[in-house]
């Protein structure tokens, strides 16, 4: 019984990925471009940066950035939890 | 390692560290940025820890470890200086204050270091950040499996 759901709740996350590939856009063509015009056209007045890619990491998207450094934060809390000398 | 990689090494680390430094300082001009730069300089670390063994960089852990602490609190304080509107929001662009200068027209890389608001202190947070995350991990993996590991 419960290895019938897991291979039916598969098999649903298997259709959704398909079909969510089967609806990307054909490789190479940007068709919905409206974020990256206003990106380039704005982001010098905004952030008042020439780095664009800078002023989409650290201002646009710096919640993507946190997340980031979470990660390496994690990955160095776990590293000197593993490796670190321990008495006796 | 033999006299000729020491000797190397000894050329190349003040070299690779100023290109760090120059791509975390830069990070709001030029390609690059925190995490780019601290990378360089943890790379750095690895070219010392190869040339001149782990065991003399084992105390620089203690030191390297808080640090990575203040760089993530700097970032996480820096985001909140603009609570006032929203999280992340760039207090400090265009104020006319510390990178506060207007940015120059688009062109070949103008170098207004002065601009860009929080982005380039946010930089650095992050710089700091991977600089002692990465050098600390390099030297303990480095460390590892050692007979007084």
């Amino acid at each position: 019984m419960k290895r019938w759901l897991f291979a039916a709740a598969l098999l649903v996350l298997a259709g959704y990925l398909l079909g969510g590939s089967a609806w990307l856009r054909p490789f190479g063509g940007p068709i919905r471009s409206e974020m990256d015009r206003y990106f380039i056209e704005n982001a010098q007045a905004e952030v008042a940066a020439n780095n664009v890619v800078t002023a989409i990491v650290f201002d646009y998207r710096g919640y993507d950035t946190l997340g980031e450094a979470t990660v390496l934060f994690a990955a160095v809390v776990g590293v000197v939890l593993m490796l670190r000398k321990v008495k006796g | 390692m033999s006299v000729v990689v020491r000797t190397v090494s000894r050329v190349v680390a003040p070299v690779a560290l100023a290109f760090g430094a120059y791509v975390i300082m830069h990070g709001h001009l030029t390609p690059g940025g925190g995490f780019q730069g601290g990378a360089v300089v943890a790379s750095v670390v690895a070219l010392l820890v190869v040339a001149f063994g782990a065991e003399r960089w084992r105390k620089w852990t203690h030191a390297l470890l808080p640090l990575e602490d203040v760089g993530a609190m700097a970032f996480v304080i820096l985001a909140f200086l603009g609570l006032g509107a929203t999280f992340f929001r760039n207090v400090l662009a265009g104020s006319g204050g510390l990178f506060g200068a207007p940015v120059p027209r688009l062109g070949p890389n103008p170098g207004a270091l002065n601009t860009a608001g929080t982005l380039p202190l946010m930089n650095w947070a992050v710089g700091l950040k991977v600089i002692a995350g990465l050098g600390a991990v390099v030297i303990l993996l480095s460390l590892f499996g050692r007979e007084d590991g």
